[in-house]
């Protein structure tokens, strides 16, 4: 069999046991998918909310409510990307197979490619979900909106959040006891200084200069100029680019990481212990 | 005769886990001088002997030594025992085979292959079966084995016919083999843990305790696919256990490990025949294992434990 096709199997390996996780653990998809819902949709009538508070108008009351809710969403998809991923480890340290998983012949980029492929699909469907409730409560004005645009900024960006993810997978596989848990700083701190629901210019000078770094920065801006003001493809190129560079630098370089912290877990025997 | 397995001088130490900090500022307060590493315990199995290096002991962490230049070789086809009490250094030396572990010292070669420079070569040649049935609790037997299988390279098909094939071969019925694995006992899941290892049509199989918490009937379900994989595959099989009847049964050789040091290696009855007989009684490879390490094999507060 061709060393390609080998590895082709393998990585449809962790599509296929991802699918079968998410059927069997159905009842908590649903829960989180509720919660994730009502987030969105609380978020996003903090919009309407300022009509009433500061006595704007029902138009900017509007834009509001689409500027907040292109951050809920957005950030829901790229966070979803970024606890599958960083879940490579950590749901097999939870089960325990860890050690049968790693000692398989399978190339680590394999492995991440096969986790990848799952992590964007399910963000897409998990995202897909939440857009079609949220569109039914507010009445959007997409008239001027470029949707492809957007959805171009989405994904592009969501190459750099693979490689920041990659990086964040190491945890787990370095401290078994509280890695998981670790991981939850990396996309605190990007939710912090991204302009998730705030543009960036609010926050102290070095958080702005921090946000420059954060590829969530970009797509953001990207994805709301795209939607809000209706930016042609050609123009989103200076969101684009950063993204696909950080992307391109960051999957390598968590690939690399990640080898490094492998090797480091077999040479001490952290791959045994189970947290 | 060829060689399965070779192992070389090969030393393996762990690092004990670090004092908490609140703790030494409390030992630092009470101006304890204490760094015998007494305190704290070590979560590895493969525990075998604590050491502390450096003459004063105060600037490098304790360690322990799991195994201390062990040298064996395996032949191809062959079934081989590692007889050894709990921390004995039984697990690691299986891990170290397996890729899971790098070596500290010394080499480990699979059928030629070395583990650190080729651990993709040897990985597809090896499996193995630990003493925990780890799997995806809420996945049943033929989605664990299928996911299991595409890792080796095997088409869903292929897969399917021969879960089924080897499931109930080993008395699992064919409605559980689609149920979580969370509702079966702990010797089905162990008897599936065998079927993962067996799929992958490994040349060599590295069970690491596969019949412990097994009840009779299934330790000899367990024992009778074990002789099969050899005699119809020619499967070299490294086996650890604490179970003598079960080594004298299957093992062409044995080697008892203790301390994490292989204190005998030889066939089962030339090992019995190296003590003298107690009591007017033949010897037993547990007189043997006691006779060698002055120890029990199996720990009387264990067993306590377990009932």
């Amino acid at each position: 069999m061709s060393a390609m096709l080998y590895q082709l199997r393998a990585s449809y390996a962790f599509v296929e046991r991802n699918l079968n996780l998410i059927k069997r653990y159905w009842s908590w998809e649903m829960v989180w998918m509720v919660y994730s819902i009502a987030e969105s949709l609380s978020v996003s009538f903090i919009g309407l909310g300022m009509e009433r508070i500061g006595g704007t108008s029902s138009a900017t009351g509007s834009y509001l409510v689409f500027y907040l809710l292109i951050g809920t969403l957005v950030w829901r998809f790229l966070s979803t990307i970024f606890y599958w991923i960083t879940n490579l480890i950590g749901i097999e340290r939870w089960e325990g197979t860890i050690e049968y998983t790693l000692m398989a012949p399978v190339r680590r980029v394999t492995h991440m490619t096969g986790q990848t492929i799952f992590a964007v699909s399910y963000a897409i469907f998990f995202t897909g979900v939440i857009l079609a409730f949220t569109t039914l409560i507010f009445h959007l004005d997409l008239s001027r909106a470029n949707l492809l645009g957007g959805t171009l900024m989405l994904m592009a960006g969501s190459f750099s959040f693979i490689g920041i993810s990659i990086m964040a997978s190491v945890l787990p596989l370095l401290f078994p006891e509280r890695g998981e848990q670790m991981t939850h700083v990396f996309i605190a701190l990007l939710l912090l200084i991204s302009g998730v629901y705030y543009p960036v210019d609010v926050l102290p000078g070095l958080l702005q200069k921090l946000a420059v770094v954060s590829p969530a920065t970009y797509v953001l801006t990207g994805v709301r100029r795209s939607l809000l003001e209706g930016l042609p493809i050609a123009d989103l190129w200076p969101y684009i680019w950063p993204v696909l560079l950080m992307g391109a630098a960051l999957i390598p370089a968590g690939l690399w990481v990640f080898g490094l912290a492998e090797r480091y877990a077999k040479r001490t025997g952290k791959l045994h212990r189970n947290g | 005769m060829s060689e399965a397995i070779v192992v070389n001088q090969v030393y393996k130490r762990f690092g004990k886990p670090a004092e908490p900090f609140w703790k030494r500022i409390l030992r630092r307060a009470d101006g304890a001088q204490s760094n015998d590493g007494k305190s704290g315990s070590d979560g590895h199995q493969g525990a075998a002997r604590q050491d502390s290096p450096g003459s004063n002991g105060h600037t490098e962490k304790p360690f322990i030594v799991a195994v201390d230049h062990v040298s064996f070789t395996v032949h191809q086809g062959e079934i081989f025992g590692v007889l050894g009490p709990n921390g004995g250094g039984k697990s690691t030396l299986i891990r170290l085979i397996s890729t899971l572990l790098l070596p500290d010292e010394g080499e480990v070669r699979v059928f030629g292959y070395d583990v650190v420079r080729q651990p993709m070569q040897v990985q597809r040649l090896v499996n193995r079966v630990s003493v925990e049935a780890s799997f995806f609790k809420k996945l049943s037997p033929m989605e664990n084995l299928l996911y299991g299988a595409r890792l080796y390279g095997l088409t869903s098909r292929e897969t399917r016919a021969q879960v089924i094939a080897i499931l109930t071969r080993l008395g699992l019925d064919q409605r559980s083999i689609f149920h979580p694995m969370e509702e079966m006992s702990r010797g089905m899941q162990q008897k599936v843990a065998i079927a993962r290892a067996l799929l992958s049509r490994p040349r060599l199989l590295l069970l690491d305790e596969p019949t412990t918490g097994l009840d009779p009937r299934s330790k000899r379900e367990v024992q009778a696919v074990v002789e099969e994989m050899r005699e119809r595959n020619g499967t070299t099989i490294l086996l650890t256990t604490h179970d003598m009847v079960e080594a004298e049964k299957l093992c062409d050789r044995v080697a008892i490990m203790d301390g994490g040091r292989i204190v005998a290696l030889d066939h089962p009855q030339e090992l019995k025949r190296r003590i003298q007989p107690r009591e007017g009684r033949a010897n037993t490879l547990e007189d043997v294992f006691l006779e060698l390490t002055g120890k029990q094999l199996v720990n009387l507060d264990e067993i306590e434990v377990e009932d």
